[in-house]
């Protein structure tokens, strides 16, 4: 019987896990801890829902409500001296719990902190763009709708950024493999040869460690190198590979350490 | 196997005009050799005037987020130097610095020591190689010449330490993996005791020259409110009116106890990007000088230790690994299964020489990363062109791109 592998997710897992194994904890801090931290805190729950708060490797991480966000990030900015957006992007949940995890890293030059504003949103939900308050944002939702699909409402641009304008899939989701799927393994030879030559030119080979021992084309063979177009059958010898200096070579001197002066200064 | 010629049909033809306003649209790269990379720049011009500037990016994407969710983390190591391959030892710093913070490890005074010297060199590295570069495009090549000459030197200095010349993977995560070679400190000082003679050269060629002035002064003005709206970091924010360096505000490794100045200025055009990156040089040697002495200190006090002593995470040092069983038993379940931090997150910020690099893992106590996001400082130098090259004439735009100081690995990642 085939080995059950989950489709919800097609990353590389450990292959040796104990049973009894339980992962320790980075430690949590309580926000009272730091007189900073717990004013800005104070500050903002009072004015919005504050699900989940905690300080984790000195950065103060806040749990908001999704339709909350643009309305924080603006009372932290004009308010709470956050000025800066240093970072958002998503963790994929989808197969836990069909659900987005949305952070926002934002820093306090003034105050010296860093603060982690998160949210969850629903697989299929779409977040409120910062874009107004920070431009910044642009382009890293931007990113995040390339990567994981997840749209941002009020974009003035909401186009794909690092993978080209007609991809299909979205390379982060977990859901995605390493190497691409079927449509990036085509996606060239699609687009400049057409659909009916696929069978002619076989799929794009993403797998840069792969070696065909069958292949006297591209020069994949190492070891066994045969000339171009050779019908392989698999009972090659290896290629010879001697050294060229074993013998003395025609014309060159052998390198001699003791008469020579060797220059060990490189900045001579 | 004939191509169709028609299924090539460009996106974009080089130059159109579009109908009404006579509005030329250019296409600037992404094979420009002043684009440092591969970026496209789509200009919209009235006459030889940017109207709206759309940079498109992405041509070096390889996804290494997604690659390091399928690799152990110290596997991931050698792929961080392919992001800023000016100055790779930097990004190997600041992901071994994540994942440190997140075990929660204390890495040995002569390794902390030995990083900081290859942090400073890359930076060296990195500001030499960003003025050979941006002179060379404003058309001064003998400048371009004299930074790469300095440079070399630095190269040699490091392949000597890690046999490496661009991508060094010289950090390890709980240290480094070798002491400094015997003549390190000899050539590294030989180099530093010229170096200012050789930044006084520079700016000699430069600092007056009326093509340089003409180019740089009063172009590319970065507002401060600008410059925090796009994420602005390093020296292009330091430009802006910033005296803000991580090394100083957060300090990481041994830098709270090394004397050095945070340059910056009010103008926030090009030209004072080019003396915060020239002032910078004389920092970065300042450090270096200090760094020497703290070096010959641990030395004095016999602090050999390279790698931090963590079992569960770390190998141990190779004689135990070859003398000890258990030792040994632990570097092949390291090695082979890889380690696994505790279940957790962590943002961890250092200053790169292009700005501030960040790491953010997020840890579900696997032995590969649950999500890994790369905060590279390029990518919103990148964007910024968005809003900075609009009212600026064709030939500002290669300064401006020069002086913005982006590497494409970083920006696509």
């Amino acid at each position: 019987m085939r080995a059950y592998t989950p489709k919800d997710d097609v990353q590389a897992k450990a292959y040796y896990t104990d049973r009894f194994y339980v992962a320790p904890q980075v430690p949590k801090q309580d926000v009272s801890t730091d007189p900073v931290f717990a004013a800005d805190l104070e500050a903002i729950s009072a004015k919005f829902e504050v699900k989940e708060s905690f300080i984790q490797v000195e950065n103060m991480v806040i749990y908001i409500n999704a339709k909350d966000i643009y309305a924080v990030l603006e009372f932290m900015r004009d308010s709470l001296e956050y000025t800066q957006l240093t970072e958002m992007s998503a963790i994929d949940w989808l197969a836990k719990d069909d659900t987005f995890e949305i952070f926002y890293q934002m820093l306090s030059m003034n105050k010296r902190k860093r603060t982690r504003i998160k949210f969850f949103i629903k697989n299929g939900d779409a977040v409120d763009s910062v874009e107004k308050l920070f431009r910044c944002a642009d382009w890293s939702e931007r990113e995040m709708f390339d990567m994981f699909g997840i749209e941002a409402n009020n974009h003035p641009f909401m186009k794909r950024i690092l993978m080209p304008y007609d991809w299909q899939g979205n390379p982060l989701l977990k859901t995605y493999p390493l190497e691409g799927d079927e449509f990036a393994a085509w996606y060239e030879i699609d687009k400049i040869y057409g659909k009916e030559a696929r069978e002619a030119i076989g799929p794009e080979i993403r797998d840069t460690a792969r070696v065909d021992r069958y292949d006297s084309e591209r020069f994949a063979r190492l070891g066994y190198e045969q000339p171009k177009g050779t019908k392989i059958t698999g009972n090659e010898e290896p290629t010879v590979q001697s050294y060229q200096e074993e013998g003395g070579v025609f014309m060159v001197t052998k390198f001699d350490k003791d008469t020579s002066k060797i220059i060990d200064d490189p900045q001579r | 196997m004939a191509q169709i010629k028609n299924r090539l049909t460009p996106f974009f033809e080089n130059i159109t005009f579009d109908r009404d306003d006579n509005e030329l649209v250019l296409n600037f790269g992404p094979q420009h050799p002043s684009a440092h990379g591969q970026l496209r720049l789509m200009l919209h011009l009235q006459q030889e005037q940017i109207v709206k500037a759309h940079p498109d990016v992405g041509y070096l994407h390889r996804g290494m987020e997604k690659m390091a969710e399928n690799m152990i983390y110290n596997e991931f190591m050698p792929t961080t130097d392919r992001m800023d391959y000016i100055a790779s030892s930097s990004n190997n710093y600041g992901f071994a610095l994540a994942v440190e913070k997140l075990i929660g490890l204390e890495v040995p005074r002569r390794a902390k020591v030995i990083r900081m010297m290859l942090l400073e060199i890359n930076r060296l590295m990195s500001h030499l190689f960003w003025l050979a570069t941006t002179a060379l495009d404003i058309g001064a090549m003998t400048v371009f010449l004299f930074a790469f000459r300095e440079r070399e030197y630095l190269m040699d200095i490091i392949e000597g330490y890690c046999g490496a010349r661009l991508t060094h993977a010289a950090i390890r995560i709980g240290g480094v993996p070798l002491d400094i070679q015997d003549d390190f400190l000899h050539q590294l000082r030989t180099f530093l005791n010229k170096l200012p003679d050789n930044i006084k050269d520079y700016e000699d060629l430069l600092d007056s020259n009326r093509i340089w002035l003409m180019r740089m002064e009063e172009v590319g003005t970065i507002s401060k409110e600008m410059a925090l709206s796009w994420g602005c970091t390093g020296p292009m924010l330091r430009a802006s009116g910033f005296q803000w360096d991580i090394r100083k505000e957060e300090p990481y490794e041994l830098y709270d106890e090394v004397e050095f100045n945070v340059p910056y200025s009010d103008k926030g055009d090009n030209y004072a990007r080019y003396r915060v990156y020239m002032q910078e040089m004389r920092e970065t040697a300042k450090i270096l000088y200090q760094t020497i002495a703290m070096y010959e200190a641990c030395v004095k006090n016999d602090q050999t230790e390279l790698m931090a002593h963590a079992p569960k995470y770390i190998s141990a040092p190779k004689l135990d690994i070859m003398t000890q069983n258990y030792s040994l038993m632990q570097h092949f379940v390291l090695v082979t299964q890889g380690m696994r931090p505790p279940v957790g997150e962590v943002y961890v910020a250092t200053e790169s020489p292009k700005g501030e690099l960040g790491f953010f893992i997020n840890s579900q106590g696997g032995p590969y990363p649950y999500r890994l996001k790369l905060r590279a400082p390029s990518f919103w130098h990148t964007g910024i062109l968005t809003d900075l090259l609009p009212g600026h004439y064709i030939p500002d735009v290669v300064s401006i791109i020069g002086t913005t100081n982006i590497v494409f690995g970083e920006v696509d990642r």
